[in-house]
This record gives structure tokens, sequence and C-alpha cells, in this order.
């Protein structure tokens, strides 16, 4: 039996927060750390929390989660297509 | 230097058979070597045309003598074609997803266009076994396809459905040939395959390139007898099947014999290629060795990429056993004389220090005691040639000398060198130390550095490197040196301190209070540099006396203040500070140790509270200076008592073993009353368990307390007059535990965490009535390691041992693997100079090292400012 009431991943505690970035930001971020988009770390675009947010492929989304380290850490993904298997 | 370029794409392509017999000097068709006279046969695998490996021969296709020919490949015409093992899959993908008759791709361009795209918007996925419906038609044909089955190595052959039976038909390598010869270029392409360098038919052989002689010399051994290398053997093999299957095959054999022979050849091309593929029995040497053939060349550790080109050999290196030295500081490394006269490092002669090595030269290359100067064993002259020192020539060399030459000098005092124990799991491993030459024949270190190596003295061996040049010595003595690595990045504490009798002799010399007198305190201090004696804290008349804290405090640096508990600490509920009966309250103030006891918490490896905050105020050099001084202080004081362990140290007196065996008696009915619930019915089990297992847990505890309340007993009658336990609550080595199992009682033996189970049918040992649940049916000590076990204890004791042997062989191997792909994967990250951790082609790992951009060897255990420390220093109190 299936139960079909859809989870909405970001709501879970282990989920951090995801921001789809805009163009402005981009191209700040690129520039703070001189490189291109390809530099940047990937995710997949059929990922769960990029599916919720509504990002394609190419956007660059910011993720914020709760670190050990620094208490509060910032990190950017470029969303890419999943390649065949 | 040129600048990075980015690799824009990689070619893979099959060699084809029109290559290969370009490249080919000489057509090879006998399988004999060498004729009679020891002359290689013509058009024989060892013809002159391939190469030459004797000295004085010429090489008959580019006239070069054996050291410069590279030699050259020849071939062999195969009778039959044969496949290649290592692209059987390819062959399998191939034969799965093309037409049996046409040999057309099996989807329609509609069906092709779906997964590779259009011609304009491709979408860089190629077609695979998958896209493909099993046994469908073919599109093209219209031909009603097969089940392709292939059984390794090398067999392919089609299902044919007759009658409802399953009908095999194999397939020959020409068969398969021939469909992969008329697959259309443009259909490969769908498949990722490049047809002009990749025709799938080349995957099938028709011609074997044989290698040149110089890959494959031939040993001549001591009885004069040519020893031919693995890869020869098996050409002769290949030749010689190859010979007799065209003989049989121009004779007209019979088709049996003839399929007979092309299996056999195809087994010989195989094992060439590959001898270690699966279901196919590797090829062996007379002596029964499988044969070394061409990919076992490659694989593996001490295959041609880890072993030869990965795999780095030095010179300037030396190796022995090591042994210990508590003198030496721990930045120095004693040396064995004759390593010392055999290692030697390079200096230019310049007008500066021409006298100097001119004296170096004379002295030659034998230093023939401890306190003579160094000599020198080469010196290279401007024109790169080398001379070597000998006796007769050091006068005349000497003579020579001038600016412009360079003198290799042999190693001495304080010079820089490297040193090594393997495993190298961290950068500890390899530290840069200062040489100190010493008699006998080993490499001698200060116990004290054996933490960060992890090395022992009970058979290690040690490498030992000499820098050759001064950027090398510079990195040395800035990057590697000892004093610049006591701090571990692995946790950000000190991995270098007092170990064993350290611990134990600065906990016996700080305990509670004592009084030297003077000619006491000076033995004590003896390998201590001190230039004034404190003011005596004591005077009794003439005498003058000083506390133990106050010897402590001579080695402290001055304006040190901390307060902390020590590892004899048993956190009571409230604290009595200094007013501790077990005087584990440790508090210096102004370098003066006011109260508590120094053990494995202020100065040990690993923990060494005091050592850490030396070097947050002071600095690593000052801290290595510390570790020397603690480290001779400790020794002085382990020796001013005397300190020694014998049987008798585990002897209790009657009550005591009154009591523990009392204490055992119950225990054991105990467990007799829970069995007795438990067959009754009577258990009420635990939630989520069977009644077993809380019958199990049940026993387990009870057990377990029992032993425990024996090393209790134990323990009120051992107090700190006995060593073991000063070093259990020193913290130096071992723990209540290992005492209580010698003193009081082993107690429970374990397998997975489980009471012992396995052995005959319902019973461990035949010594047992079937059914037996008892605690000495499955491997409850009762005895103390002191009282001896009876035989079945023993039997149990062996079993839990085995288990605890068998995790570390099985994790060792385990976590070394593990290691190496870390390394693999993590070997070329960097962190920039803004702070993000990149590969080498700038794409980032993490924004920030670490999210918070502290480097874990200066952060204080992982905090990156150590505010209690600041606080206490300055207030000079606990907070």
């Amino acid at each position: 039996m299936c139960v079909s009431t859809r989870l909405n991943v970001l709501a879970h505690t282990m989920v951090p927060d995801h921001q789809i970035m805009n163009e402005e930001e981009v191209a700040g971020l690129l520039s703070l750390y001189n490189i291109t988009n390809e530099q940047l770390p990937k995710m997949y675009h059929d990922d769960p929390a990029v599916k919720t947010i509504g990002a394609k492929p190419g956007d660059v989304i910011r993720i914020i989660r709760d670190s050990h380290t620094a208490g509060r850490a910032e990190s950017y993904r470029l969303v890419v297509k999943r390649p065949k298997k | 230097m040129p600048s990075p370029k980015r690799i824009g794409k990689i070619e893979f392509g099959l060699l084809s058979p029109k290559e290969i017999r370009t490249m080919s000097v000489r057509k090879i068709i006998w399988a004999d070597t060498y004729d009679d006279d020891g002359f290689p046969y013509p058009q024989g695998l060892m013809d002159l045309h391939l190469g030459v490996i004797d000295p004085g021969l010429r090489c008959k296709t580019c006239d070069q003598k054996a050291s410069e020919c590279p030699g050259h490949f020849g071939h062999i015409e195969l009778a039959k074609p044969v496949i290649h093992v290592g692209y059987t899959r390819l062959i399998r993908k191939l034969l799965r997803s093309t037409c049996r008759s046409c040999s057309r791709l099996l989807l329609s361009p509609e069906e092709i266009e779906k997964v590779v795209g259009t011609e304009d918007e491709l979408t860089g996925d190629v077609l695979s076994e998958k896209d493909i419906k099993k046994e469908r038609l073919c599109p093209h044909c219209g031909e009603q396809q097969l089940k392709i089955n292939f059984e390794k190595p090398t067999t392919f052959s089609e299902i044919i459905m007759e009658e409802g039976r399953k009908i095999e038909h194999k397939l020959t390598p020409a068969d398969i040939r021939a469909r992969l010869e008329k697959i259309p270029d443009e259909d490969l392409r769908h498949l990722g395959i490049n047809p002009d360098v990749a025709r799938p038919e080349w995957t099938v052989l028709t011609v074997l390139p044989v290698p040149p002689v110089t890959m494959r010399p031939s040993i001549i051994l001591e009885n004069g007898q040519r020893s031919e290398d693995d890869l020869t053997h098996k050409l002769v093999d290949i030749i010689r099947i190859n010979q007799r299957f065209k003989e049989n095959q121009d004779a007209g054999a019979p088709q049996l014999i003839i399929e007979d022979l092309w299996e056999l050849l195809q087994y010989h091309v195989t094992t060439y290629l590959d001898n270690e593929v699966a279901g196919c029995p590797p090829a062996r040497h007379r002596s029964g060795r499988p044969l070394k053939t061409l990919s076992q060349r490659l694989k593996g550790k001490d295959g041609r990429f880890r072993g030869s080109l990965s795999g780095k050999r030095v010179n300037f290196s030396a190796r022995t056993v090591i042994s210990p030295d508590p003198n030496l500081s721990v930045i120095e490394v004693g040396i064995p004389l004759a390593v010392a006269n055999e290692m030697s490092i390079p200096v230019q002669v310049t007008s500066y220090n021409i006298e100097e090595l001119r004296q170096m030269v004379l002295n030659g290359p034998s230093r023939t005691a401890l306190d003579r100067p160094c000599g020198a064993n080469y010196v290279i002259r401007p024109d790169k040639r080398r001379l070597r020192l000998a006796e007769g020539n050091l006068e005349t060399v000497a003579e020579q000398l001038e600016p412009g030459w360079t003198v290799e000098r042999q190693i001495r005092d304080w010079d820089i060198v490297l040193f090594n124990r393997q495993p190298s799991l961290h950068r500890m491993s390899i530290m840069a130390h200062r040489v100190r030459v010493m008699d006998g024949r080993t490499f001698r270190l200060n116990p004290a550095v054996c933490p960060p190596y992890n090395a022992d003295f009970d058979g290690d061996e040690m490498n030992l490197h000499v820098p050759q040049t001064e950027e090398a010595r510079a990195e040395a003595a800035i990057l590697v040196a000892v004093e610049e690595n006591i701090l571990s990045p692995r946790f950000g504490g000190p991995i270098i301190g007092g170990i064993h009798d350290h611990v134990s002799g600065i906990f016996l010399l700080t305990n509670q209070t004592r009084w030297f007198t003077r000619s006491e305190l000076l033995y004590l201090l003896k390998n201590i540099d001190v230039t004034s004696l404190p003011e005596p804290g004591l005077v009794q008349g003439e005498e003058q006396k000083w506390s133990n804290k106050q010897v402590f405090s001579m080695v402290l640096p001055r304006e040190l203040n901390m307060v902390f508990k020590a590892s004899s600490c048993q956190n009571c509920d409230t604290c009595k500070r200094q007013l501790c009966e077990r005087d584990a309250y440790v508090r210096i103030i102004d370098g003066n140790l006011e109260s508590g006891t120094i053990d494995k918490k202020a100065i040990g490896a690993f923990d060494g509270q005091i050592v850490h905050r030396i070097i947050r105020q002071y600095g690593m050099k000052r801290a290595a200076e510390f570790i020397d001084d603690i480290t001779h202080l400790a020794i002085r004081s382990i020796m001013f008592d005397g300190f020694s362990f014998g049987i008798d140290d585990e002897d209790l007196s009657r009550t005591e073993y009154g009591q523990i065996d009392d204490v055992l008696k119950t225990a054991v009915l105990d467990v007799q009353r829970r069995i007795k619930i438990y067959e009754d019915g009577q258990l009420e089990p635990m939630p989520g368990r069977t009644p077993e297992e809380t019958l199990e847990m049940q026993i387990m505890q009870v057990l377990g307390k029992a032993r425990d309340r024996t090393g209790e007993i134990a323990g009120r009658h051992l107090g700190l007059g006995n060593s073991a336990v000063v070093m259990a609550v020193s913290g130096a080595r071992g723990s209540m535990l290992n005492l209580t199992q010698m003193a009081g009682c082993v107690g429970q033996q374990s397998v997975r965490g489980e009471r012992i189970m396995r052995g005959y049918d319902e019973r461990t040992l035949p010594h047992f009535r079937k059914g037996d649940r008892g605690s000495d049916a499955h491997g409850f000590i009762q005895h103390s390691y002191k009282g001896g076990l009876n035989p079945t204890e023993f039997f149990f004791h062996a079993i839990g041992g085995r288990e605890g042997l068998v995790d570390t062989a099985v994790r060792t191997s385990q976590s070394g693997y593990l290691q190496r792909r870390m390394i693999n994967a993590l070997q070329d990250l960097k962190v920039a100079y803004d702070g993000s951790v990149r590969t080498t082609g700038g794409r980032i790992i993490q924004f920030r090292y670490g999210e918070d951009g502290t480097d874990p060897m200066k952060s204080s255990f992982g905090d990156p400012v150590d505010v209690k420390g600041i606080v206490e220093s300055i207030l000079k109190e606990e907070v």
C-alpha cells in the first residue's frame, strides 16, 4: 500500500535551507572566487530539494547549513542534469 | 615553465592488423629460440631483428648496440582468428545490439534519435545494451534475433529454441569477426565507438604482435644455461600450436580436431594476455608457478604503474633496527658510525671553506672513532667526474682541490636528516632530526618521539634519508623538524610527550609532598641544565630541604599559570580542590607547582596539558626543551626510588581471598537461581527481547558485577606502594582492569559480545552436560592470572583471545585500503589563498576550509581560540 501524501523534504530537520540565487548574486559569487560556474560544486536536477524549490539546470543554489565548526556555513551548488546511469 | 594546459579530449583506439604488420620488422615462424651454438634462429623468437640483449651483438634492424637499441616488434600470423580476452565485454555488447544477419543496429532511426538526440541537438548519450529489447526482429531486414550467451572466458554461443528445447550453437571467432566486420560505421558512432581508430573486428586477433626481446630478456644462470622470460615461454606455446594448427588445416584434418586446436590456440593467446582470467586455469611454469604474463606485468602493487612508475627508490638512505636512548634530546637521532661513514652531503668548494674541506678529504672515507672529525667519500670535479676517495689518493686529491669542485663529506653531529617509520600514515611519520653519531649498530631515539611514529623497540626498523641540497635542508629544518610537529593536526594537541616511565617517574616525584636534601636534589637534576637553585622550602637547623613540587617547578617556565585536574582525578561530586586526598588538583601559579600531581594529563603524549600551554605561550621550541627536561627529570626520579613489579606484587591477604571467593560463589549461585527461574518459565522478558536473551543479559551483568567487585577488593589491598597501581593511576600503562584480572578474577570470556556458545551439540565442551547454561560452561573464568586457570578456563580464554587477534588483522587491512582510497581522492586538494579548498583544476570543494577556515594544528583541541586557557593564565585561578 502506498501513502500518497507528498513529503516536503525542505521541512525535514536534516535538510538545510536551499535558495535559488538570482543572476546578480551568482555574478558576485563567481567574481568573489574568480571562477567560472563550471568550477562550482554541482548537484543533480532531480535532487529532491532541487525539485521542491523548482530550480532548473544552470541555476546556482545557496545552501545554508549548521556547522560544527563555524556555527553557520554557506555553500553554493550549480544544478546540472544527471547523466545517464 | 609553460602554463598548464587543459586536456581537450583523450582518444582510445585499437591496434589494427594492418598497423601490427607495418610496425613489425619480422614475421616469426619458429618456436625455437637459440641453436646449439647459442645463436638466435632467424625468424625465431629471439631473432636479431627484434633487438639485442647480449653485449657485443648488433641489432639487425637499427644496427645499434645492446645498450642503445630500444627493440622492435615482430608478428605472428595466426592460422585462424582468436578473441582478445580484454575485449569480451565489448564483443558481447556488439553482438547483442546488432542483427545476426545484416549486422545493423537493432533499433529504428526513431528509436536511436530518442536516446542520442537529433543531428542538431545531441544529448551526449550513447546507446547501451539495455536500450535494445531482447530477441526481437531486426527493423532493417526482419530477421528473428537469437539470444547470445557468453561463457567466461571467451566462448560465445547462440541459443536456438527447437521443439521446446534449447540448443546452444557455438560461434567461432571467425563467425564473430565476420559479424563485427559488417557493422556500419554510422551505427558504431551511436554506440560510442569511433570507427576511424577502433573497428570492432580488430578485437578479434588475426595477427599477434611479438614484443621486442628487450622487454623479455633471457637470463643466463650460473651453470651457463639460458632461462627464458615468462612471455617468451608463452609465445613459444602460441607458435607451436599455431604451426600444428596450420599443418592440420592444410592436411584437411577432420572438423573435430580443427576445433580442438582452435580452442587450444585461443587458450594460449588468452593466457598470454592475462593469466588470471576467471574460468580459465592459469598457465604454469614447469615448476608449477603461474606465469607472469602481460596483464600481470601491469596490474597490482608491484605492477608497472604502482610498482615501477609511482614507486620511487632513493639513494642516501639507511635502514636499521631502532632502540631507545632517554639521554638523547627528542630532536636528535642516534646514528651508528658505520652508517654515518656511508652517508654524505655534497659541499661546494669555495675560497672560504677550502681549507676545511681539504682536511676532510685528507681524513678520507673511514672515520674510526666517534670523536674523530668527519671525512669525505667522493669529490666531484667541475667536469662532473666523480672521484672515489681511498687510502691511496687522499693527498693527491686534496692537493688538486680548488673552488668549483664539490666534496661529498660524511654526515656529522647536528646535520639534519629525515627519519621515517612505515606505515607513513600521517605527516608526523616523517620528521627531521639532528644527527648524533653513536656507537653500536642501531638508530637511537628518545622514547618520547615514539607516539608520532607509533614505534616500539620489539624489533622495529626505521629509515633515514639525508637531504642533499640547501633547499631540502632548509625545508626539513623549517617544516619537518620534530619541534615543528609536536602538535598534531589531527586534534590540535601535543602528540609528543612523556610515555611509560616518564609518566610513572614524574608521578612518583610529584605525588603528595616529599622533601629532598641538597645532594638528593642534585641527583634528580643531574641531566637538566639549571644554573641556580631556588630558596630551600624548609630549613631544619643546619639542613636545607627542597620539596618535590619545587623540584618539578624548576623545569617550568616562569609566568606559567594553569589549573586542571590530573588523570588520577576521580571526578568526585564536590571537588575538594587543594585538599584532595589524591592530590589530583593541579595548580601552577607563576611557574610554581602549588598543588597536585603531574601525570599523563599534564605531560603525556596526546594529552599533555602543560606541554600544550607552553606551545601556545612560548612556542614549539620551548616546548621541545620542556619535553627534554621533563623526560630527563622523570627518568632520574624513577631511578631515585626504583620501580619494579614482580609476581608477589599480585599477592593479596587471606581476608581478601576469602572475600573474593564469597563474591564469586554468590554470583555463581545467583546465576543458577536465574537459570532455574528461566527453566520454570517464570522469567519476565525485557521489552523487545526473548526470554533467552533476557537471561543471557542478566547472567552477563551478574558475572560482570562480580568481577568488578573482586577488583575492588583487590584494589583495597593494593595501594600506591604497588607499581601496577602507580602505572594505572598515573596513566602510564595498564588500568585497574588489568590488575583485577591479575589479582582478582579474569572474568567472562566472550565472542562477539556474547558468552561462548559454540562447540559441540548444545554444549561448549564434552565436559559439560547438554543444555548446561551455568557460568563455568560458557566461559566464565573464576580464577585470576596469578592463581592460574584450569583447563576449561584456559581453553575459553584462548577462544576469547583469538577473536581479538582476528579483529586486529582484519581491521588493519581494511583501514589500510580505506586510507589508500582516501589519499588517492584527496592528494591534490589544496587551500587557496582565498581560504577555499580547490582541486588542481581550480574547482571548489569547500568555500572555506573546514567551514571556519581554522588550521586544526593551530587550534586548541578543535577550538579556534583557547578561551579557558587565556582567562586562566590571567586570573591565575580555575574558571
